[in-house]
Protein backbone atom coordinates (compact mmCIF):
# COMPACT_ATOMS: atom_id res chain seq x y z
CA UNK A 1 0.00 0.00 0.00
CA UNK A 2 1.17 3.55 -0.62
CA UNK A 3 2.73 5.41 2.28
CA UNK A 4 2.92 9.12 2.95
CA UNK A 5 0.27 11.62 2.06
CA UNK A 6 -2.49 10.99 -0.42
CA UNK A 7 -3.33 14.66 -0.96
CA UNK A 8 -1.47 15.10 -4.22
CA UNK A 9 -1.94 11.57 -5.45
CA UNK A 10 -4.18 10.61 -8.33
CA UNK A 11 -4.81 7.31 -6.63
CA UNK A 12 -7.77 6.76 -4.41
CA UNK A 13 -7.75 4.42 -1.46
CA UNK A 14 -11.10 2.80 -0.94
CA UNK A 15 -12.12 0.65 1.96
CA UNK A 16 -14.30 -2.32 1.11
CA UNK A 17 -15.81 -4.16 4.02
CA UNK A 18 -15.82 -5.52 6.66
CA UNK A 19 -19.55 -4.90 6.54
CA UNK A 20 -19.84 -5.11 2.79
CA UNK A 21 -22.33 -7.87 1.99
CA UNK A 22 -20.41 -9.30 -0.94
CA UNK A 23 -17.22 -9.84 1.02
CA UNK A 24 -18.96 -12.94 2.37
CA UNK A 25 -18.61 -12.13 6.01
CA UNK A 26 -16.11 -9.82 7.59
CA UNK A 27 -13.32 -9.48 5.05
CA UNK A 28 -11.91 -6.00 4.73
CA UNK A 29 -10.16 -5.19 1.48
CA UNK A 30 -8.27 -1.94 1.08
CA UNK A 31 -8.35 -1.08 -2.59
CA UNK A 32 -5.91 1.29 -4.24
CA UNK A 33 -7.64 2.70 -7.26
CA UNK A 34 -6.63 4.65 -10.29
CA UNK A 35 -9.96 5.85 -11.57
CA UNK A 36 -12.01 2.71 -11.89
CA UNK A 37 -9.00 0.39 -12.14
CA UNK A 38 -7.59 -1.47 -9.19
CA UNK A 39 -3.84 -1.11 -8.89
CA UNK A 40 -3.42 -2.89 -5.59
CA UNK A 41 -5.33 -4.55 -2.81
CA UNK A 42 -4.64 -5.47 0.75
CA UNK A 43 -6.73 -7.83 2.83
CA UNK A 44 -7.32 -7.17 6.48
CA UNK A 45 -8.45 -10.32 8.17
CA UNK A 46 -8.99 -11.40 11.74
CA UNK A 47 -12.42 -9.97 12.50
CA UNK A 48 -13.73 -13.47 13.11
CA UNK A 49 -10.71 -14.83 14.92
CA UNK A 50 -11.74 -17.15 17.73
CA UNK A 51 -8.46 -18.92 18.33
CA UNK A 52 -9.64 -22.36 17.32
CA UNK A 53 -6.10 -23.69 17.15
CA UNK A 54 -5.40 -22.48 20.68
CA UNK A 55 -8.68 -23.96 21.92
CA UNK A 56 -7.46 -27.28 20.53
CA UNK A 57 -4.50 -27.22 22.88
CA UNK A 58 -6.80 -26.98 25.89
CA UNK A 59 -9.29 -29.69 24.96
CA UNK A 60 -9.03 -33.43 24.75
CA UNK A 61 -9.00 -34.99 21.30
CA UNK A 62 -12.68 -35.93 21.42
CA UNK A 63 -13.70 -32.56 22.87
CA UNK A 64 -12.04 -30.59 20.09
CA UNK A 65 -14.09 -32.25 17.34
CA UNK A 66 -17.14 -29.93 17.67
CA UNK A 67 -14.93 -26.87 17.34
CA UNK A 68 -13.52 -27.78 13.93
CA UNK A 69 -17.07 -27.69 12.54
CA UNK A 70 -17.12 -24.01 13.36
CA UNK A 71 -14.23 -23.08 11.08
CA UNK A 72 -15.79 -23.68 7.70
CA UNK A 73 -19.36 -23.71 8.85
CA UNK A 74 -20.67 -24.10 5.30
CA UNK A 75 -18.78 -27.39 4.97
CA UNK A 76 -18.64 -28.53 8.57
CA UNK A 77 -18.75 -32.24 7.78
CA UNK A 78 -15.56 -31.99 5.70
CA UNK A 79 -13.81 -30.27 8.58
CA UNK A 80 -14.87 -33.01 10.93
CA UNK A 81 -13.70 -35.69 8.52
CA UNK A 82 -10.26 -34.12 8.19
CA UNK A 83 -9.81 -33.85 11.93
CA UNK A 84 -11.04 -37.39 12.61
CA UNK A 85 -8.75 -38.81 9.91
CA UNK A 86 -5.78 -36.98 11.42
CA UNK A 87 -6.42 -38.29 14.94
CA UNK A 88 -7.10 -41.78 13.59
CA UNK A 89 -3.77 -41.73 11.78
CA UNK A 90 -2.09 -40.61 14.98
CA UNK A 91 -3.74 -43.48 16.87
CA UNK A 92 -3.31 -45.96 13.97
CA UNK A 93 -6.98 -46.88 14.18
CA UNK A 94 -8.69 -48.69 11.36
CA UNK A 95 -12.12 -47.29 10.44
CA UNK A 96 -14.68 -49.96 9.47
CA UNK A 97 -15.79 -49.94 5.80
CA UNK A 98 -19.39 -49.09 6.65
CA UNK A 99 -18.32 -45.99 8.55
CA UNK A 100 -16.08 -45.01 5.64
CA UNK A 101 -18.94 -45.30 3.16
CA UNK A 102 -21.26 -43.21 5.35
CA UNK A 103 -18.51 -40.63 5.71
CA UNK A 104 -18.11 -40.44 1.95
CA UNK A 105 -21.86 -39.96 1.45
CA UNK A 106 -22.08 -37.22 4.05
CA UNK A 107 -18.99 -35.36 2.87
CA UNK A 108 -20.09 -35.47 -0.74
CA UNK A 109 -23.52 -34.16 0.26
CA UNK A 110 -21.61 -31.48 2.09
CA UNK A 111 -19.63 -30.65 -1.03
CA UNK A 112 -22.89 -30.16 -2.88
CA UNK A 113 -24.27 -27.99 -0.07
CA UNK A 114 -21.13 -25.86 -0.01
CA UNK A 115 -21.11 -25.41 -3.78
CA UNK A 116 -24.81 -24.53 -3.67
CA UNK A 117 -24.16 -21.79 -1.14
CA UNK A 118 -21.29 -20.59 -3.28
CA UNK A 119 -23.38 -20.60 -6.44
CA UNK A 120 -26.28 -18.77 -4.84
CA UNK A 121 -24.23 -16.07 -3.16
CA UNK A 122 -21.91 -15.64 -6.11
CA UNK A 123 -24.84 -15.19 -8.47
CA UNK A 124 -26.36 -12.76 -5.97
CA UNK A 125 -23.14 -10.73 -5.96
CA UNK A 126 -23.17 -10.59 -9.74
CA UNK A 127 -26.80 -9.52 -9.77
CA UNK A 128 -28.87 -12.65 -10.33
CA UNK A 129 -31.13 -13.07 -7.34
CA UNK A 130 -33.16 -16.08 -8.43
CA UNK A 131 -30.44 -18.78 -8.20
CA UNK A 132 -30.02 -18.06 -4.47
CA UNK A 133 -33.58 -19.13 -3.73
CA UNK A 134 -33.27 -22.26 -5.82
CA UNK A 135 -29.94 -23.30 -4.34
CA UNK A 136 -31.17 -22.68 -0.80
CA UNK A 137 -34.18 -24.86 -1.54
CA UNK A 138 -32.01 -27.81 -2.61
CA UNK A 139 -29.58 -27.26 0.25
CA UNK A 140 -32.48 -27.53 2.65
CA UNK A 141 -33.00 -31.13 1.55
CA UNK A 142 -29.38 -31.91 2.40
CA UNK A 143 -29.71 -30.22 5.78
CA UNK A 144 -32.82 -32.26 6.49
CA UNK A 145 -30.83 -35.44 5.88
CA UNK A 146 -28.16 -34.16 8.27
CA UNK A 147 -30.72 -33.27 10.89
CA UNK A 148 -32.25 -36.72 10.71
CA UNK A 149 -28.88 -38.43 10.77
CA UNK A 150 -27.04 -36.58 13.52
CA UNK A 151 -29.45 -34.08 15.02
CA UNK A 152 -27.88 -30.85 13.80
CA UNK A 153 -28.10 -29.02 10.54
CA UNK A 154 -25.12 -26.74 10.23
CA UNK A 155 -22.43 -27.54 12.80
CA UNK A 156 -23.09 -31.23 12.61
CA UNK A 157 -20.42 -33.01 14.67
CA UNK A 158 -21.42 -36.07 12.64
CA UNK A 159 -18.19 -38.07 12.92
CA UNK A 160 -16.34 -39.30 15.96
CA UNK A 161 -12.74 -40.38 16.18
CA UNK A 162 -12.67 -43.98 14.97
CA UNK A 163 -15.92 -44.00 13.08
CA UNK A 164 -19.44 -42.80 13.67
CA UNK A 165 -21.57 -42.26 16.72
CA UNK A 166 -24.94 -42.75 15.09
CA UNK A 167 -26.16 -45.70 13.06
CA UNK A 168 -28.03 -44.76 9.89
CA UNK A 169 -31.68 -44.03 10.46
CA UNK A 170 -34.32 -46.04 8.70
CA UNK A 171 -34.84 -44.85 5.15
CA UNK A 172 -31.52 -43.00 4.89
CA UNK A 173 -30.54 -44.75 1.67
CA UNK A 174 -33.91 -44.07 0.04
CA UNK A 175 -33.79 -40.43 1.04
CA UNK A 176 -30.29 -39.97 -0.34
CA UNK A 177 -31.28 -41.70 -3.58
CA UNK A 178 -34.37 -39.52 -3.84
CA UNK A 179 -32.21 -36.46 -3.30
CA UNK A 180 -29.83 -37.53 -6.08
CA UNK A 181 -32.71 -38.10 -8.51
CA UNK A 182 -34.24 -34.77 -7.59
CA UNK A 183 -30.97 -32.85 -7.67
CA UNK A 184 -29.54 -33.59 -11.12
CA UNK A 185 -32.40 -31.89 -13.04
CA UNK A 186 -31.99 -28.92 -10.71
CA UNK A 187 -28.35 -28.54 -11.72
CA UNK A 188 -29.50 -28.36 -15.32
CA UNK A 189 -31.94 -25.69 -14.20
CA UNK A 190 -29.12 -23.59 -12.69
CA UNK A 191 -27.21 -23.98 -15.92
CA UNK A 192 -30.27 -22.89 -17.86
CA UNK A 193 -30.41 -19.77 -15.73
CA UNK A 194 -26.74 -18.88 -15.80
CA UNK A 195 -24.45 -20.72 -18.22
CA UNK A 196 -25.77 -19.18 -21.42
CA UNK A 197 -26.84 -15.91 -19.84
CA UNK A 198 -24.98 -13.10 -21.53
CA UNK A 199 -24.80 -10.90 -18.42
CA UNK A 200 -23.33 -13.80 -16.47
CA UNK A 201 -20.77 -14.45 -19.23
CA UNK A 202 -19.90 -10.77 -19.57
CA UNK A 203 -19.31 -10.44 -15.83
CA UNK A 204 -17.32 -13.66 -15.40
CA UNK A 205 -15.40 -14.39 -18.59
CA UNK A 206 -11.75 -13.31 -18.36
CA UNK A 207 -12.27 -11.90 -14.89
CA UNK A 208 -9.90 -12.98 -12.16
CA UNK A 209 -7.66 -15.03 -14.41
CA UNK A 210 -5.09 -17.10 -12.55
CA UNK A 211 -3.05 -19.47 -14.66
CA UNK A 212 -1.67 -22.80 -13.54
CA UNK A 213 1.81 -21.49 -12.69
CA UNK A 214 0.43 -18.74 -10.49
CA UNK A 215 -1.94 -21.17 -8.82
CA UNK A 216 0.96 -23.43 -7.92
CA UNK A 217 3.09 -20.51 -6.79
CA UNK A 218 0.39 -19.27 -4.42
CA UNK A 219 -0.52 -22.74 -3.22
CA UNK A 220 -4.05 -22.37 -4.51
CA UNK A 221 -5.99 -25.62 -4.44
CA UNK A 222 -9.46 -26.88 -5.11
CA UNK A 223 -11.76 -25.75 -7.90
CA UNK A 224 -9.59 -22.69 -8.55
CA UNK A 225 -6.60 -24.87 -9.38
CA UNK A 226 -8.68 -27.26 -11.46
CA UNK A 227 -10.22 -24.37 -13.39
CA UNK A 228 -6.69 -23.44 -14.46
CA UNK A 229 -6.36 -26.85 -16.09
CA UNK A 230 -4.45 -28.75 -13.41
CA UNK A 231 -5.96 -32.18 -12.77
CA UNK A 232 -5.26 -32.25 -9.04
CA UNK A 233 -7.75 -33.68 -6.62
CA UNK A 234 -6.69 -35.23 -3.33
CA UNK A 235 -9.50 -37.74 -3.60
CA UNK A 236 -7.65 -39.19 -6.59
CA UNK A 237 -4.07 -38.18 -5.77
CA UNK A 238 -3.97 -39.60 -2.25
CA UNK A 239 -7.28 -41.34 -1.60
CA UNK A 240 -8.65 -41.36 1.94
CA UNK A 241 -11.74 -42.87 3.49
CA UNK A 242 -12.15 -45.33 0.62
CA UNK A 243 -12.36 -42.86 -2.26
CA UNK A 244 -10.27 -45.18 -4.43
CA UNK A 245 -13.28 -47.51 -4.79
CA UNK A 246 -15.45 -44.90 -6.46
CA UNK A 247 -15.48 -43.99 -10.08
CA UNK A 248 -15.57 -40.27 -10.83
CA UNK A 249 -14.00 -37.66 -13.06
CA UNK A 250 -12.03 -34.58 -12.10
CA UNK A 251 -13.54 -31.66 -14.02
CA UNK A 252 -11.00 -29.14 -15.25
CA UNK A 253 -11.18 -25.78 -16.94
CA UNK A 254 -8.98 -24.14 -19.55
CA UNK A 255 -8.62 -20.42 -18.95
CA UNK A 256 -8.59 -20.27 -15.18
CA UNK A 257 -11.07 -17.41 -15.09
CA UNK A 258 -14.21 -17.01 -12.99
CA UNK A 259 -16.42 -18.57 -15.63
CA UNK A 260 -14.30 -21.74 -15.72
CA UNK A 261 -14.45 -21.96 -11.95
CA UNK A 262 -18.21 -21.77 -12.17
CA UNK A 263 -18.28 -24.59 -14.73
CA UNK A 264 -15.87 -26.71 -12.68
CA UNK A 265 -17.99 -26.36 -9.54
CA UNK A 266 -21.20 -27.15 -11.40
CA UNK A 267 -19.60 -30.29 -12.83
CA UNK A 268 -18.22 -31.22 -9.40
CA UNK A 269 -21.75 -31.27 -8.03
CA UNK A 270 -22.70 -33.79 -10.71
CA UNK A 271 -19.66 -35.90 -9.92
CA UNK A 272 -20.52 -35.80 -6.22
CA UNK A 273 -23.96 -37.19 -7.02
CA UNK A 274 -22.20 -39.96 -8.95
CA UNK A 275 -20.03 -40.82 -5.93
CA UNK A 276 -23.01 -40.72 -3.57
CA UNK A 277 -24.99 -43.11 -5.76
CA UNK A 278 -22.10 -45.59 -5.88
CA UNK A 279 -21.57 -45.38 -2.14
CA UNK A 280 -25.24 -45.91 -1.36
CA UNK A 281 -25.48 -48.88 -3.71
CA UNK A 282 -22.40 -50.54 -2.27
CA UNK A 283 -23.09 -49.78 1.38
CA UNK A 284 -21.32 -52.51 3.35
CA UNK A 285 -22.69 -54.01 6.53
CA UNK A 286 -20.79 -54.19 9.75
CA UNK A 287 -19.76 -52.11 12.73
CA UNK A 288 -19.56 -48.34 12.55
CA UNK A 289 -16.94 -47.74 15.23
CA UNK A 290 -13.31 -48.84 15.14
CA UNK A 291 -11.31 -50.01 18.12
CA UNK A 292 -10.71 -46.73 19.88
CA UNK A 293 -9.69 -46.66 23.55
CA UNK A 294 -12.07 -44.94 25.96
CA UNK A 295 -9.46 -42.35 26.80
CA UNK A 296 -7.75 -41.17 23.65
CA UNK A 297 -4.06 -40.91 24.42
CA UNK A 298 -2.06 -41.03 21.19
CA UNK A 299 1.63 -41.92 21.23
CA UNK A 300 4.29 -39.25 20.90
CA UNK A 301 4.47 -37.95 17.37
CA UNK A 302 3.10 -35.66 14.73
CA UNK A 303 0.81 -36.14 11.79
CA UNK A 304 -0.39 -34.19 8.79
CA UNK A 305 -3.51 -35.31 7.00
CA UNK A 306 -5.13 -33.39 4.19
CA UNK A 307 -8.43 -33.93 2.47
CA UNK A 308 -10.17 -32.39 -0.48
CA UNK A 309 -12.67 -30.06 1.13
CA UNK A 310 -15.17 -28.28 -1.15
CA UNK A 311 -12.89 -25.25 -1.22
CA UNK A 312 -9.56 -26.97 -1.63
CA UNK A 313 -6.95 -28.79 0.39
CA UNK A 314 -7.87 -28.87 4.06
CA UNK A 315 -5.00 -30.07 6.19
CA UNK A 316 -4.65 -30.87 9.88
CA UNK A 317 -1.25 -30.95 11.50
CA UNK A 318 -1.40 -32.36 15.00
CA UNK A 319 1.51 -32.75 17.38
CA UNK A 320 0.99 -35.17 20.23
CA UNK A 321 3.05 -35.10 23.41
CA UNK A 322 1.55 -38.35 24.65
CA UNK A 323 -1.09 -36.73 26.82
CA UNK A 324 -4.86 -36.59 26.36
CA UNK A 325 -4.64 -33.14 24.82
CA UNK A 326 -2.90 -32.19 21.58
CA UNK A 327 0.32 -30.23 21.98
CA UNK A 328 -0.39 -28.26 18.85
CA UNK A 329 -3.13 -28.26 16.26
CA UNK A 330 -2.46 -26.41 13.07
CA UNK A 331 -5.07 -26.14 10.36
CA UNK A 332 -4.29 -25.47 6.74
CA UNK A 333 -7.54 -23.92 5.60
CA UNK A 334 -8.18 -23.75 1.86
CA UNK A 335 -9.93 -20.37 1.96
CA UNK A 336 -7.02 -18.68 3.73
CA UNK A 337 -4.48 -19.87 1.20
CA UNK A 338 -6.71 -19.20 -1.79
CA UNK A 339 -7.39 -15.67 -0.57
CA UNK A 340 -3.71 -14.81 -1.05
CA UNK A 341 -4.23 -14.81 -4.79
CA UNK A 342 -6.79 -12.00 -4.50
CA UNK A 343 -4.23 -9.25 -5.10
CA UNK A 344 -2.80 -10.97 -8.16
CA UNK A 345 -6.27 -11.44 -9.65
CA UNK A 346 -7.54 -7.96 -8.85
CA UNK A 347 -4.71 -5.97 -10.41
CA UNK A 348 -5.99 -4.19 -13.49
CA UNK A 349 -9.56 -5.21 -12.84
CA UNK A 350 -12.48 -2.87 -12.29
CA UNK A 351 -13.98 -2.23 -8.87
CA UNK A 352 -17.10 -4.16 -9.82
CA UNK A 353 -14.91 -7.13 -10.73
CA UNK A 354 -13.44 -7.24 -7.23
CA UNK A 355 -16.84 -8.38 -5.98
CA UNK A 356 -16.85 -11.15 -8.58
CA UNK A 357 -13.29 -12.18 -7.74
CA UNK A 358 -13.96 -12.37 -4.00
CA UNK A 359 -17.01 -14.45 -4.77
CA UNK A 360 -15.19 -16.78 -7.11
CA UNK A 361 -12.51 -17.66 -4.56
CA UNK A 362 -15.29 -19.11 -2.40
CA UNK A 363 -14.04 -17.95 0.98
CA UNK A 364 -15.62 -18.51 4.33
CA UNK A 365 -14.29 -16.04 6.84
CA UNK A 366 -14.74 -18.40 9.73
CA UNK A 367 -12.08 -20.51 8.12
CA UNK A 368 -9.82 -17.67 7.05
CA UNK A 369 -9.63 -16.20 10.55
CA UNK A 370 -10.20 -19.40 12.55
CA UNK B 1 -26.76 -15.01 -38.48
CA UNK B 2 -28.23 -17.32 -35.86
CA UNK B 3 -26.07 -15.77 -33.22
CA UNK B 4 -27.19 -12.34 -34.34
CA UNK B 5 -30.84 -13.30 -34.04
CA UNK B 6 -30.26 -14.77 -30.60
CA UNK B 7 -28.63 -11.54 -29.53
CA UNK B 8 -31.35 -9.28 -30.92
CA UNK B 9 -34.24 -11.35 -29.64
CA UNK B 10 -32.61 -11.80 -26.20
CA UNK B 11 -33.10 -15.55 -26.43
CA UNK B 12 -30.57 -16.36 -23.69
CA UNK B 13 -32.25 -14.06 -21.20
CA UNK B 14 -35.71 -15.38 -22.08
CA UNK B 15 -34.47 -18.93 -21.53
CA UNK B 16 -33.46 -17.99 -18.02
CA UNK B 17 -36.72 -16.18 -17.39
CA UNK B 18 -38.63 -19.24 -18.54
CA UNK B 19 -37.18 -21.17 -15.58
CA UNK B 20 -38.55 -18.51 -13.26
CA UNK B 21 -41.96 -18.60 -14.89
CA UNK B 22 -42.14 -22.36 -14.57
CA UNK B 23 -42.32 -21.81 -10.80
CA UNK B 24 -45.33 -19.55 -10.93
CA UNK B 25 -47.44 -22.32 -9.40
CA UNK B 26 -45.10 -24.01 -6.92
CA UNK B 27 -45.95 -27.56 -5.90
CA UNK B 28 -44.59 -27.09 -2.45
CA UNK B 29 -44.42 -23.91 -0.39
CA UNK B 30 -41.19 -23.79 1.55
CA UNK B 31 -41.85 -20.79 3.78
CA UNK B 32 -42.89 -21.69 7.29
CA UNK B 33 -45.13 -19.32 9.22
CA UNK B 34 -42.95 -19.87 12.23
CA UNK B 35 -44.66 -19.14 15.53
CA UNK B 36 -48.03 -20.27 14.19
CA UNK B 37 -46.62 -23.24 12.35
CA UNK B 38 -43.77 -25.07 14.07
CA UNK B 39 -41.25 -27.13 12.16
CA UNK B 40 -41.23 -30.79 13.04
CA UNK B 41 -37.64 -31.43 13.96
CA UNK B 42 -35.99 -34.81 13.59
CA UNK B 43 -36.04 -37.44 16.29
CA UNK B 44 -32.30 -37.13 16.89
CA UNK B 45 -32.40 -33.33 17.07
CA UNK B 46 -30.01 -31.94 19.62
CA UNK B 47 -31.87 -29.18 21.40
CA UNK B 48 -32.65 -28.20 24.97
CA UNK B 49 -31.26 -30.59 27.58
CA UNK B 50 -33.45 -32.67 29.87
CA UNK B 51 -32.63 -34.75 32.92
CA UNK B 52 -34.78 -37.83 32.71
CA UNK B 53 -36.62 -39.26 35.67
CA UNK B 54 -37.90 -42.76 36.13
CA UNK B 55 -41.57 -42.45 35.18
CA UNK B 56 -42.67 -45.11 37.64
CA UNK B 57 -40.93 -43.99 40.79
CA UNK B 58 -40.32 -40.36 39.98
CA UNK B 59 -36.67 -40.68 40.96
CA UNK B 60 -33.91 -39.27 38.85
CA UNK B 61 -32.01 -41.61 36.56
CA UNK B 62 -28.83 -39.66 37.18
CA UNK B 63 -26.27 -41.54 39.26
CA UNK B 64 -24.06 -38.46 39.69
CA UNK B 65 -21.10 -40.13 37.99
CA UNK B 66 -19.91 -36.77 36.60
CA UNK B 67 -19.06 -38.25 33.18
CA UNK B 68 -21.11 -35.64 31.33
CA UNK B 69 -19.27 -32.82 33.07
CA UNK B 70 -15.95 -34.40 32.11
CA UNK B 71 -17.02 -34.92 28.50
CA UNK B 72 -18.28 -31.37 28.02
CA UNK B 73 -15.85 -29.26 25.98
CA UNK B 74 -17.11 -26.05 27.57
CA UNK B 75 -17.22 -27.35 31.17
CA UNK B 76 -20.72 -26.01 31.59
CA UNK B 77 -22.22 -28.88 33.56
CA UNK B 78 -21.85 -28.89 37.33
CA UNK B 79 -22.90 -32.02 39.16
CA UNK B 80 -22.85 -32.26 42.90
CA UNK B 81 -23.72 -35.28 44.94
CA UNK B 82 -23.80 -36.53 48.46
CA UNK B 83 -23.28 -40.03 49.81
CA UNK B 84 -26.37 -41.66 51.24
CA UNK B 85 -25.25 -43.31 54.48
CA UNK B 86 -27.96 -45.99 54.36
CA UNK B 87 -27.54 -47.28 50.83
CA UNK B 88 -23.84 -46.29 50.55
CA UNK B 89 -24.66 -44.77 47.16
CA UNK B 90 -24.00 -41.37 45.66
CA UNK B 91 -27.13 -39.33 45.27
CA UNK B 92 -27.61 -36.30 43.08
CA UNK B 93 -28.14 -33.04 44.91
CA UNK B 94 -27.80 -30.29 42.31
CA UNK B 95 -27.28 -30.28 38.58
CA UNK B 96 -26.75 -27.07 36.64
CA UNK B 97 -26.48 -26.73 32.90
CA UNK B 98 -25.49 -23.44 31.31
CA UNK B 99 -27.40 -23.37 28.02
CA UNK B 100 -25.91 -20.01 27.06
CA UNK B 101 -22.50 -21.62 26.53
CA UNK B 102 -23.75 -24.92 25.16
CA UNK B 103 -23.01 -25.70 21.52
CA UNK B 104 -25.22 -28.79 21.43
CA UNK B 105 -22.47 -31.13 20.31
CA UNK B 106 -24.09 -34.08 22.07
CA UNK B 107 -20.95 -35.30 23.84
CA UNK B 108 -22.64 -35.22 27.27
CA UNK B 109 -25.52 -37.25 25.93
CA UNK B 110 -23.09 -39.83 24.51
CA UNK B 111 -21.17 -40.01 27.76
CA UNK B 112 -24.21 -40.64 30.00
CA UNK B 113 -24.26 -44.31 31.03
CA UNK B 114 -27.88 -44.31 32.22
CA UNK B 115 -29.51 -42.16 29.50
CA UNK B 116 -30.41 -39.64 32.16
CA UNK B 117 -29.14 -36.59 30.31
CA UNK B 118 -30.75 -36.15 26.94
CA UNK B 119 -30.89 -33.41 24.35
CA UNK B 120 -34.52 -32.97 23.39
CA UNK B 121 -36.33 -31.60 20.37
CA UNK B 122 -37.12 -28.27 21.99
CA UNK B 123 -35.25 -25.44 20.30
CA UNK B 124 -36.67 -22.33 21.96
CA UNK B 125 -34.03 -21.37 24.47
CA UNK B 126 -34.37 -17.61 24.74
CA UNK B 127 -34.07 -16.12 28.19
CA UNK B 128 -34.38 -12.59 29.52
CA UNK B 129 -31.07 -12.68 31.35
CA UNK B 130 -27.82 -14.59 31.35
CA UNK B 131 -28.78 -16.16 34.67
CA UNK B 132 -32.03 -17.31 33.12
CA UNK B 133 -30.08 -19.38 30.63
CA UNK B 134 -28.46 -21.39 33.42
CA UNK B 135 -30.82 -24.27 34.05
CA UNK B 136 -31.00 -25.94 37.43
CA UNK B 137 -32.05 -29.47 38.25
CA UNK B 138 -35.74 -28.65 38.55
CA UNK B 139 -35.89 -26.98 35.14
CA UNK B 140 -33.94 -29.81 33.54
CA UNK B 141 -36.23 -32.45 35.00
CA UNK B 142 -39.40 -30.68 33.94
CA UNK B 143 -38.21 -30.86 30.35
CA UNK B 144 -39.00 -28.61 27.43
CA UNK B 145 -41.66 -25.98 27.81
CA UNK B 146 -42.58 -24.81 24.32
CA UNK B 147 -43.89 -21.27 24.42
CA UNK B 148 -47.57 -20.85 23.59
CA UNK B 149 -48.38 -17.99 21.27
CA UNK B 150 -51.86 -16.55 20.90
CA UNK B 151 -52.48 -17.58 17.29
Amino acid sequence: MPDGTYLDATELVLNMGPQHPSTHGVLRVILKLDGERVIGTECVIGYLHRGVEKIGENRTYAQFAPYVDRMDYVASVSNGLGYCLAVEKLLSVEVPPRAQAVRVILTELNRIASHLIWLGTHALDVGAITPLFYTMREREEILKIYEKYCGARLTTHAFRIGGLQYELYEGFEDEVRAFCDMFLPKVDEYEELLTGNRIWIARLKNVGVLNAEDCKAYGVTGPMLRAAGVKWDLRKAQPYSGYEQYDFEIPTGVNGDSYDRYLVRIEEMRQSVRIIRQAVDRMPEGPIMGKVPKVIKPPLGEVYVSIEAPKGELGYYIVSDGSTQPYRVRVRPPSFVNLQALDKMCRGALVADVVVIIGTIDIVLGEVDR
Amino acid sequence: MRKFLRTVLLIDLIEGLWVTFRYQRPKHIYTEQYPAERPKVAERFRGAPRLNINPETGETLCIACNLCALACPENLIVVSSERNEKTRRKELTTFTYDTSRCMFCGLCEDACPTDALELTQDFELAAYSREGAIWDRQMLEEGPRPTKYPY
